[in-house]
């Protein structure tokens, strides 16, 4: 990431930017006020004490001793921002060395620090500060050591935090076996990484460190007459709060607009820095994703359970637009099993998640086409619709179980939901239904597995309970993405097995998303290839897999190592897929084809039917369509 | 369940002998004589010698501590030179009204916090959020000690809605209406840093938690969106929550020094400020002690409901 | 045929020790790697196959020694390391280098190519400037890499060329031996290829030793001489690649060939539902495999099998081994 781009995102932000200027300008005036033509700050004057604002001579009036409060106000910001930074300084810069070390060795050193952080830690914070001051005595330099020392503990266990992620990076790993200490590592590995974190903590607490050596000063405790930092001045003025509330009004107003300039230049600085708020990935995914169509097709003449017609689907980051899908059309007929294929970044996952408009939005849009269930168009239905159907209708098994199971609801409740959310049983019931799919799916005791969390079960036994969730509906059809790449392949074999005879059993359709021909080949009826957003190729798996009519197809079959095969040179596709955002006109494998032609790269290139029961997307295939049997 | 109460209760015991050891480090920095210094400077030679015998001040560093270690177990926290009465009693009868306004403050803010948090996570980028946001932003920076004066001025000066500070009312108070009409200027004024803080937080915790993949498997299930939000999300959510409130405890407990200052309320807070500007020593060091001390029971209070949320935590 | 890698009898227990202080009670330990022992020929590809939790990430950690053994030697071209594995990195990565699984996070973030290429050579080799500038050169093309990536950050690459990065870093280094974890595993199957057959070039071209680490037996049977399967810590069947899939001996490598989805196969579940890991923390006095094992008997339950040659250097841990 580069500092222009965090300046760009930081401009952007308004808000911030606001800040940003205010504390420029408090700053600036604090900066210049030895030349500023100010009064004497310290000159008492007691005939002309607490003069209103905008007396003859005193913009803003006199205290009580007479002395000229826009000077005092001028000079005690001075004091609080020096005050506030260098304790936030001293707090980073301590906290963050414990941090790292603590982090990066682990271990020993790690528990002690953090058990000497976590004392500190167990004091409200002010009473460490309270007992600081009392032994060094009142004054601004101890409230500004007070200060530092009870933020130490907030620094150290934030990058101590980090760190420890860092340090079991790979990349530390191999810094180690590339020859460097440990003081290198930290300094040149380690602290890159963390001074964003260090930084973005700092931005957010200087505001704070602020507000706080002015609270001390204001207990008395902290600057003491006749120097006054901004809180004495609302100390000394509190004496006098309902005869003259202007002289505490005036550096109180002051405190709070440093600290408010602050935190939004702090809260800029932090979006502009964490590079998961840059990415958009904060933005939290509405109920079902925007749909964002011109038109929509007409209906198939001949609708099946599930039709997909020219389906685009489009991530908008900023101004960028990445076509994921870029017309995907597709069937699935009742109780077929059709492997969607392809590699990551082909969009198989995407036109999984679109059917049931569960693509995250932002940034995810469905710029086209139309989902068609039994007929029915789903993308423009009310939501109270589509949610009817999902989970009911149409059910999703997903990829990393441990993930998409809620980590505090026992398996049983969370199976239980599903049933109840769309009918209206009683709970025993329900449950009595829970127990007999976990039975279903083969559970060793399923009736103490349902009081189990996810955490408690294998990656298996949890896939299970994935496959049970998504049955107990009794739905039409199931769409399972990835759901056993996670797994080991043991396992991967059971939950496939599972699958196949629970599908046949239940006479339930499955759209299997995948990367693995070998899986495709043992589960699926008929298959689809995806690349670079599109369908590429359909057909009968037997078929297909025999005889292969687009170039892509063909090669990536080949580029699957086969058990059996001995030591051998393996097969590869040169270069790399295209990036979504900037797809190539005509057919998106050309650059990557040896049989590639002008032709190929001009136009559109259609799905076309190919012989009696397949589809291709090639101008170049390569059989012959009358081949095209298995 | 109550092995793991029992186990964090040993765990406590380091905790706060590690606190009497920084507490007792921090005050053997004080310059000069400390005997004197507990006494004040108007001490006779005799009672300081006295002193110095009676603390052990003769001794060893690490021996004066376990005498002070000693005595304070058996409950002999000193006496207070300033008030002359036992530290201990003045400490307890102070502590008293801190809790009342803390413990209301507290829970003010977590749900005002909490609630704001959720609602402005559900609403992301709508007017509630904006709302919310913008008043959050105020919230955090605004001193709560000006707040606290500009409050007296307006509600209790100009308006006389309330009264303008003190726990009770001198004449005729001291019933439950009285200390509540006390108590809502300083609780809201206390309150109002944490509401912000808790609010922000749970605004980015229940985003952090809608963006999980569990939350994608219980909209593919078909949950309404309402349980999704305030049953699947929030509750993730609080297992970030909960040590957040933890912590903010102990902002509000800090808080309560300037609030009590402000408001003229006879808390533990106020005493600290006076005993340090008086040099009352012993008072300080008893009231740090045995606040810190709470401030910890109390946060293993709050482990403990977090385990019962999350039963990831080993317990 | 000298061995270039030699290791006897390496052991690793994770856990135990005791409290903060070094007293109180003795905490449980897990015996993640017990007792590998394997040569490695000069020139070879020693294939080791298992499922995630077998200990193959933590052995090959050990070799490199970014992890201290509890127990055994670590032989390298006849000099033992053992010693020095977890407390001079240094030592281990001028004659042994790691490839790692995930291309991306084993490269900082915040360093150029060429700043991470140079790190081995300035470090391990004292080079200076302008032959540290060649050599990166060298190695850049050997990997098919061009020139300009030099001076752009990891995050601008792919998968596929983050891995051949993370190879030619290794590359610097000018080791005798590779230790690949899991090197494609992250890589879609069409660059996978290209990944393992540039290894398979490299190797001659800088007589390299290697040690390949997978859970994908296809994958490992393309590029390896010699294979070990390892099961919960143990290396449980050690032969050559052509021997070991066709006529597996431990019935572990038997069910993990059959598990293979495989075009052409129909689908079957190879063993029943339960069938998982014994308890780390409470293993099994006898072989670890036994309840999973169709040919289980009596004294599977009871005693650990040990590692024995079945003939023809194929060496399986199995009281039963299947014919």
């Amino acid at each position: 990431m580069s500092v222009a781009a965090s300046l760009r995102l930081f401009a952007r932000n308004r808000l911030a930017a606001a800040g940003g200027v205010l504390l420029v300008v408090v700053v600036v005036i604090a900066l210049l006020a030895p030349v500023l033509p100010l009064a004497d700050p310290y000159a008492q004057d007691t005939a002309n004490k607490f003069l209103r604002p905008f007396s003859d001579g005193h913009l803003l009036g006199t205290d009580h001793l007479g002395r000229d409060i826009l000077s005092r106000l001028i000079w005690g910001t001075r004091l609080s921002l020096v005050v506030g930074l260098v304790a936030s300084f001293g707090a980073a810069f301590f906290g963050s060395t414990i941090g790292i070390v603590a982090g990066y060795f682990g271990g020993r050193v790690d528990n002690w620090l953090m058990r000497g952080i976590d004392m500190l830690m167990a004091f409200p914070y002010i009473l460490l500060a309270l007992a600081i001051v009392a032994a060094l005595g009142p004054g601004l330099v101890n409230a500004l050591i007070a200060v530092s020392v009870v933020n130490i503990p907030f620094f150290a266990r934030n990058i101590r935090g980090v760190t420890v992620t860092l340090a079991h990076k790979e990349f530390v790993d191999a810094a180690r076996l590339a020859g460097m200490t440990d003081l290198r590592i930290m300094t040149s590995e380690i602290l890159p990484n963390v001074l964003p974190v260090i930084v973005i903590a700092m931005s957010t607490t200087v505001g704070w460190m602020i507000l706080e050596t002015a609270g001390l000063s204001f207990l008395g405790l902290g600057s003491q007459p006749p120097v006054a930092d901004l809180g004495s001045m609302l100390g000394e003025g509190r004496n006098a709060l309902i005869t003259d509330p202007h002289a505490s009004i005036i550096p109180g107003l002051m405190i709070f607009v440093i600290v408010m300039s602050v935190n939004l230049m702090g809260d800029g600085i932090r979006d502009a820095l964490d590079p998961r708020l840059r990415s958009g990935a904060l933005t939290r995914p509405m109920a079902r994703t925007t749909v964002d169509r011109d038109s929509v097709p007409e209906p198939p003449a001949d609708p099946a359970l599930l039709d997909l017609q020219d389906l685009r689907t489009e991530f908008r980051v900023g101004k960028r637009t990445l076509k994921a899908l870029s017309g995907v059309t597709l069937q699935v007929r009742a109780g077929e099993c059709l492997g969607l294929i392809g590699e990551s970044g082909s969009g198989k996952s995407v036109t999984a998640l679109s059917v049931m408009g569960l693509v995250a939005s932002p940034p995810g849009v469905i710029a086209g086409g139309a989902v068609r269930y039994a007929g029915q168009e789903v993308l423009g239905a009310p939501f109270s619709e589509l949610r009817k159907l999902r989970g009911d209708r149409i059910s999703y098994i997903f990829q990393d179980p441990l993930a998409t199971l809620h980590p505090l609801f026992t398996v049983g409740d969370q199976i239980v939901e599903a049933i109840q959310s769309h009918h209206a049983v009683p709970r025993a019931e329900a449950r009595a239904r829970a127990l007999a799919l976990l039975e279903a799916v083969r559970i060793p005791n399923a009736d103490r597995r349902m009081d189990d969390f996810p955490h408690e079960l294998s990656g298996g036994m949890r896939q299970r309970v994935g496959i049970a969730m998504a049955l107990v509906n009794e739905p039409d059809l199931i769409i399972a993405d990835e759901p056993t790449t996670a797994l080991d392949v043991t396992v991967q074999a059971q939950i496939l097995a599972l699958l196949d005879d629970l599908r046949r059993e239940r006479d339930v359709a499955i759209l299997f998303i995948t990367h693995d021909f070998g899986v495709v080949a043992q589960l699926c009826d008929r298959i689809a290839v995806m690349y670079a957003g599109r369908i590429v190729e359909t057909g009968p798996t037997a078929e297909i897999l025999a005889a292969p009519a687009h170039p892509y197809t063909r090669r990536l079959i080949a580029c699957v190592p086969e058990l059996g095969g001995g030591r051998r040179e393996l097969h590869a596709i040169p270069g790399l897929p295209p990036a979504v955002d900037d797809l190539p006109d005509g057919c998106a494998f050309a650059p990557r084809c040896d049989k590639a032609t002008e032709a190929c790269r001009r136009g559109e290139i259609a799905l076309e039917g190919f012989g009696p029961s397949r589809a291709l997307r090639c101008l170049h295939p390569e059989i012959a369509p009358e081949e095209a049997r298995a | 369940m109550a092995s793991y109460i029992l186990k964090r209760l040993l765990a406590a015991i380091p905790v706060i002998l590690g606190i009497t050891v920084i507490v007792f480090l921090i005050m053997s920095l004080i310059p000069g004589d400390p005997a004197t210094a507990i006494l004040g400077s108007y001490a006779t030679p005799e009672n300081v010698e006295k002193l110095n015998r009676d603390l052990g001040l003769d001794k060893p560093l690490f021996q004066q501590y376990f005498i002070w270690l000693g005595n304070m177990v058996q409950g002999d926290f000193g006496r207070s030179f300033s008030l002359n009465r036992p530290v201990l009693d003045e400490v307890l009868e102070r502590f008293g009204a801190t809790l009342i306004l803390a413990g209301t403050s507290l829970v003010l803010c977590s749900i005002l916090g909490i609630l704001a948090g959720v609602i402005s996570a559900a609403r992301q980028y709508g007017a509630a959020d904006k709302a919310i946001t913008f008043v959050v932003l105020i919230g955090i920076s605004i001193p709560s000690f000006f707040l606290g004066m500009m409050m007296i001025l307006v509600f209790a000066v100009n308006l006389r809605w309330l009264p303008v500070s003190g726990m009770y009312a001198i004449y005729g108070g001291g019933d439950l209406p009285d200390l509540v009409r006390h108590l809502i200027m300083p609780a809201t004024a206390l309150a109002v840093v944490a509401t912000g803080v808790i609010a922000r937080l749970s605004r980015s915790a229940m985003l952090e938690v809608l963006r999980q993949d569990f939350i994608r498997t219980a909209r593919a299930k078909g949950v309404r969106e309402s349980r999704v939000v305030w049953r699947h999300a929030l509750k993730a959510a609080m297992v970030s929550i909960i040590p957040v409130i933890g912590v903010q405890a102990g902002f509000v407990l800090s808080g309560a020094v300037y609030i009590e200052t402000v408001f003229q309320w006879p808390g533990v807070g106020r005493m600290l400020v006076t005993a340090i500007l008086t040099r009352d020593i012993l008072l300080v060091q008893g009231g740090v002690v045995i606040v810190a001390a709470c401030y910890v029971l109390f946060n293993l209070a709050v482990d403990v409901a977090q385990s019962l949320l999350d039963p990831r935590v080993k317990t | 045929m000298t061995d270039t890698l030699r290791i006897r009898d390496l052991d690793k227990r994770f856990g135990g020790g005791r409290g903060l202080l070094g007293f109180g009670k003795e905490k449980p330990s897990v015996h993640a790697v017990q007792s590998a022992s394997l040569d490695v020929a000069r020139g070879q590809t020693l294939g080791i196959v298992g499922e995630s939790g077998c200990g193959k990430s933590t052995l090959a950690r050990m070799i490199v020694g970014l992890l201290p053994p509890s127990a055994g030697t670590i032989e390298i071209e006849g000099v033992n390391y053992a010693e020095r594995a977890g407390r001079d990195p240094a030592a281990f990565g001028k004659v042994i280098q790691y490839v790692f699984q995930d291309p991306l996070s084993s490269l900082n973030p915040r360093k150029t190519i060429r700043q991470i290429l140079e790190a081995p050579l300035k470090r391990l080799h004292r080079m200076p400037a302008e032959q540290r500038a060649a050599r990166i050169a060298e190695i850049l093309d050997a990997v098919n890499l061009r020139p300009e990536f030099l001076d752009r950050y990891p995050h601008e690459f792919s998968g596929g060329q983050a891995q051949r990065i993370g190879i030619a870093r290794a590359l610097a280094a000018a080791p005798r031996i590779l230790v690949l974890d899991e090197p494609v595993s992250a890589l879609d199957v069409s660059v996978q290829a290209q990944v393992l057959n540039l290894l398979s070039q490299l190797r001659e071209e800088f007589d390299l030793t290697y040690l390949f680490i997978s859970h994908d037996l296809a994958v490992v049977e393309a590029v390896a001489d010699r294979v070990a399967v390892m099961y919960f810590g143990a290396i449980v069947e050690l032969a050559p690649a052509r021997e070991i899939f066709a006529r597996p001996r431990h019935h572990y490598t038997a069910l993990l060939a059959r598990s293979a989805p495989v075009v052409g196969r129909p689908l079957a579940a190879p063993e029943a539902a339960d069938a998982e890991l014994p308890d780390p923390l409470n293993p099994p006095p006898g072989c670890a495999f036994a309840r999973r094992c169709p040919a289980a008997t009596e004294i599977c339950h009871r005693t650990k099998p040990p590692l024995e040659d079945h003939g023809t250097g194929h060496h399986a841990a199995c009281h039963h081994p299947a014919r």
